[in-house]
């Protein structure tokens, strides 16, 4: 997560203004960016209705003195990296693709061709962080809704499991707490926010309601919950157990029953933590089942800008949201299996290629090992300790900054970016579509890779 | 130089231009029917075989957010039917909702060229696009859903029709749609407003508005006669499902009053009987209807045994079926626009009313007097998948494979229709019309359903089978724009397909009044929200004929 400057760069007289432009920092994807641009000093001076974290984003963005193409350190052509990445990818047993979360719609999908070409291994930044939720869909589906709709009607607000006021600082104030919306006249006044989660954040002063649950025990809670609002009974030590009260829980119970439009938004405090896909499963099911009394939504409230497009791209086009395997000539799905940081802790990998995402500093120890053993095709925006490792990097051009493109924001609204000035770097889809050209030539001597 | 193809000795069905089973020669250059080609064009031996246009689907759910819900919400379905890519074609995973590649490879397999997704809510349109982009070989287009929209009714509301009609084709461009969409019309507002309620009458007023679903419709039917587009308002009735809901479906028939309108899915609202009792057919009322009255088109939406997936912009319907099963279920709510919920699902034999609505869509095939009207569908995959066609044409073929059929399924439901009665069989001329030239007709699609000169070469070649499931299921060779895709069953390349779209004309004053409505009750800036041209790739206007 990029620091936040503290000051505003300095501008030349060369200036443009583009409007309704897209932040991609989280998931919010907040489309009413208003950016100055200094187009001879290649930068963004000023981001109108950015947040602090969409500040820093677009202002940290500038044109970096670095060369396009390094391949084992050694500087060369976008030609000579994408023939070299292609032979990498064609030559290796077990390739995977991991990321795209950083990258528009239109880069993703060229990254699921090539996988599916080489029998290759898919995978993006959805397996560490909402994973877990889109199992949980899987068993039980979900109710929700855009976030305009939260906007318009939402008369009660849960959070749970999440710190929006510093990973989405828009959250509350342009969809969910304080807007005025069709049914909600009066925004915050006409909503009641309930808060929970194991510490107060800074997050907490938003909420009417805050509920401290002892950590690792949201699943307990979530089934109290369940429990109460289908008007069963729970054990008695439920305050022992999770740290609320049942006095607590039954106002609880009471709110979400009688509310008129109710939302759940969840975070990864419930997805990464014990429990994982049965917290979310929870979440969901206690949602549809107030569905009986009121109208009531669930949501889990994305990180990456695009992220919920990459779940959308690999779906659409092999059935499974993340975590596919093409080794047989067609998809298969299995999380644990097919998952990036399990595939590389078990050694299985013999070549990645990692696109707007950075393992090498986030994963396990034992999976970011036997990365730096392979070759590795890398392409980021900045250096990180993935680029570092690569035996092929891409320096590539920022999206929503240099470059357009389509991202889906947390609730599948797609919105096409407006670039704010040009790059010399490539694009991530340049890039990729070069590689797959590539690979496709340097098979097409060979016998397809199909199904044996 | 151009490319040309000869189809020579081919037994050809093309009812649009009269032909029904004649032995004729076709020729075609660069993607369209010609008058004829030069002596070196490549040439196809179709003799003993059947020679029909590309088929049309009009009414599917192919593509869109609900459908890659659906694909999320069942990888149980996928990995019991996976789709392994070939040296020209991806892969993909099957099932009731299948990936995009397997769509298009699969629709093509089966002799279709063309297939309309039936309900995109429209600030999902770019989604849909997308998709459409990843699904192979097919034209396609989409329906854009409008009949639950905040800023339309608050213009009916104020009286404003002029306004209406302009913002209706201000929608229609704004996201490359075909045409407009009705889903039960009124319901969201109160799905959405009052706790999961629904609409239960044509004339009942919708909250916050003062107006009813029978006006909404007949106001969007009137529109879009004026605009001209080339497919009238496509219209899912209220009611779907309940048990004497054919009297909602004829008001709504009766709400066009004699202009052009579309019924779709229409077994699912041809119940009989009282409400919440055991339904009984209402067929024959619904066919009768249908039958004499012109301005209507429809498509049936068959119900086929054997998995299914409810998959509608009809939020309380899929509530209404989770509430049966308690299984998993999506429901998932779009800003000012639609609802929409997903609902895995198996028709059984055994089950009265599972039964009783297979039986329904085949009294409705069996007594329409029109084909050209009533057309084939299964609404895809709510009814089963697209999958099951080649057996559907074989029950409305083969009276005594339907006699057979009978036998194995729940005969209380069977004794509340006319099945039983019926003996007619479907002719290959009569298939040809309700899977091609009639879906191209309702569809306003000159250039597609038919063989004369200056058509879209989109055409399959079936070797004759008197099995006509198995005739129907692998056409020898498919042609796509002139190109032969499959050849001997099998894929010899891959191919694009094109998105259909129409461009209604209207005053550009009109987003002046849409923008601050966006600004108050949007989450997305109004300028972010029209698609640009670049989401079309290829692409093919289909002309209004706006009425003025």
């Amino acid at each position: 997560m990029p620091q936040a400057s503290k000051t505003r760069p300095k501008e030349s007289k060369n200036l443009k203004i583009v409007k309704d432009a897209t932040c991609t920092f989280c998931g919010c994807v907040c489309d009413d960016m208003e950016l100055t641009v200094d187009l001879d000093e290649h930068r963004i001076t000023k981001a109108k209705n950015a947040c602090v974290l969409g500040r820093a984003w677009f202002y940290e963005h500038t044109l970096e003195d670095r060369p396009v193409v390094l391949i084992d350190g050694k500087e060369a052509t976008l030609e000579e990296g994408m023939d070299e990445a292609a032979q990498i990818l064609v030559d290796a047993k077990f390739p995977i693709t991991y990321g795209l979360s950083d990258c528009p719609c239109e880069a993703q999908r060229v990254a699921v061709d090539i996988m599916d070409t080489i029998n290759g291994n898919i995978d993006t930044t959805t397996s560490v962080c909402h994973g877990p939720s889109g199992m949980a869909f899987q068993g039980v589906g979900e109710s929700t809704a855009t976030l305009g709709e939260i906007k318009n009607r939402a008369d009660l607000v849960i959070y749970w499991g999440g710190n929006p006021a510093e990973s989405h600082p828009r959250h509350f104030t342009r969809y969910a707490v304080t807007p005025k919306g069709m049914f909600i006249p009066n925004g915050k006044k006409d909503r009641t926010v309930v808060l929970i989660d194991v510490r107060k954040t800074p997050s907490t002063p938003v909420a009417d309601i805050f509920v401290q649950v002892k950590p690792g025990k949201d699943f307990e809670l979530l089934w109290a919950l369940r429990a109460l609002v289908k008007g069963k009974k729970i054990s008695e030590d439920i305050e022992e157990q999770t740290g609320v009260s049942r006095e607590i829980l039954d106002d609880l119970v009471q709110r979400m029953k009688n509310c008129q439009f109710g939302v759940l938004f969840m975070g990864m405090g419930l997805t990464m933590t014990r429990g994982r896909h049965f917290n979310s499963g929870a979440v969901y099911s206690l949602a549809a089942d107030l569905n009986e009394f009121t109208h009531f939504v669930a949501k889990p409230v994305r990180g990456h800008g695009n992220v919920t497009g990459a779940d959308n791209v690999v779906a659409w086009q092999t059935g499974y949201p993340f975590g596919v395997n093409f080794n047989r000539g067609y998809p298969r799905f299995n999380p644990g299996e097919f998952t990036t940081s399990d595939v590389l802790a078990r050694g299985e990998a013999d070549a990645a290629m990692i696109v707007a995402s950075d393992p090498a500093s986030n994963f396990a120890k034992k999976a970011i090992a036997h990365l730096e053993k392979i070759p590795v095709i890398s392409m980021d925006v900045k250096e990180t300790h993935t680029t570092r490792l690569s035996r092929v990097r891409f320096a590539v051009a920022t999206y929503g900054i240099n470059t357009g493109g389509t991202v889906y924001r947390m609730d599948d609204v797609p919105i096409s970016l407006r670039p704010a000035f040009d790059s010399p770097f490539p694009t991530d889809q340049e890039v990729l579509e070069g590689i797959c050209q590539r690979v496709k030539k340097l098979l097409s001597g060979k016998k397809a890779r199909v199904a044996a | 130089m151009p490319s040309e193809l000869k189809i020579v000795n081919g037994r050809i069905y093309d009812p649009e231009n009269n032909i029904d089973g004649d032995v004729r020669n076709l020729c075609i250059r660069d993607g369209k029917i010609v008058d004829s080609v030069s002596k070196t064009a490549s040439r196809i031996n179709a003799h003993g075989m059947v020679v029909m246009p590309g088929a049309i689907d009009i009414h599917c759910h192919i593509a869109g957010p609900k459908v890659n819900l659906a694909r999320k919400l069942m990888p149980e379905d996928h990995r019991l039917d996976v789709h392994p890519k070939t040296k020209v074609t991806r892969s993909g995973t099957g099932g009731i909702v299948p990936s995009t590649f397997a769509t298009g490879y699969r629709y093509a397999t089966m002799g279709y060229t063309t297939a309309m997704e039936a309900a995109v809510p429209p600030i999902t349109a770019r989604h849909v696009l997308e998709e459409l982009d990843d699904t192979p070989v097919i034209d396609k287009g989409f329906y854009v859903l409008l009949g639950n929209n905040a800023f339309l009714y608050k213009l009916l509301k104020e009286g404003r029709k002029k306004e209406f009609k302009e913002a209706i084709a201000w929608w229609v461009n704004s996201v490359h749609a075909y045409t407009v969409k009705l889903v039960n019309t009124g319901s969201d507002e109160l799905w959405k407003g009052r706790k999961n309620a629904n609409i239960t009458d044509v004339n009942e007023q919708i909250d916050h508005y003062n107006i009813t679903p029978a006006h909404v419709m007949e106001s969007f039917i009137e529109a879009a006669h004026e605009l001209g587009l080339p497919h009238p308002p496509h219209i899912h009735c209220n009611n779907l499902g309940h048990s004497g809901n054919i009297s909602t479906t004829l008001d709504t028939m009766k709400a066009a009053q004699g202009r052009r309108a579309h019924m779709a899915h229409v077994q699912f609202h041809s119940f009989g009987g009282e409400l919440n009792k055991n339904p009984v057919s209402g067929a024959r009322e619904i066919i009768e209807y249908i039958n004499d009255n012109e301005n209507i088109t429809a498509d049936v939406g068959q119900v086929m045994f054997g998995q299914a997936a409810a998959m509608t912009a009809d939020a309380p319907l899929a509530w209404m079926l989770r509430n049966v099963k308690f299984d998993k279920w999506v429901n998932a709510d779009t800003e000012c626009e639609s609802g929409c919920g997903i609902i895995p699902f198996t028709y059984q034999e055994s089950v009265y009313t599972h039964t009783l609505q297979w039986a329904m869509g085949l009294e409705l095939f069996l007594m329409s007097k029109d084909p050209w009207r009533v057309l084939l569908s299964t609404d895809h995959p709510n009814g089963g998948s697209f999958m099951n066609y080649p057996k559907l044409i074989k029950l409305l073929m083969d009276s005594a494979y339907r006699k057979e059929a009978l036998q194995h399924v729940n005969q209380k439901a069977i004794a509340n229709t006319s099945l039983p009665e019926l003996e007619r069989e479907y002719t290959l001329n009569e298939i040809a019309i309700i899977t091609r030239a009639g879906p191209a007709r309702a569809l306003g699609l000159k250039n597609k359903g038919h063989l004369g000169v200056g058509a879209d070469a989109d055409i399959t070649i079936y070797t004759e089978d008197e099995d006509r499931e198995q005739m129907f299921n692998a056409p020898r060779y498919v042609i796509k724009d002139g190109i032969p895709v499959i050849k001997d069953h099998e894929f010899v390349t891959d191919h694009k397909g094109k998105i259909l779209h129409s461009k209604p004309g209207y005053n550009e004053d009109i987003s002046g009044e849409i923008e601050p409505f966006f600004e108050d009750y949007y989450s997305v800036k109004f300028s972010n929200y029209a698609i640009s041209d670049d989401y079309l790739h290829d692409h093919e206007e289909i002309p209004t004929n706006p009425k003025s």
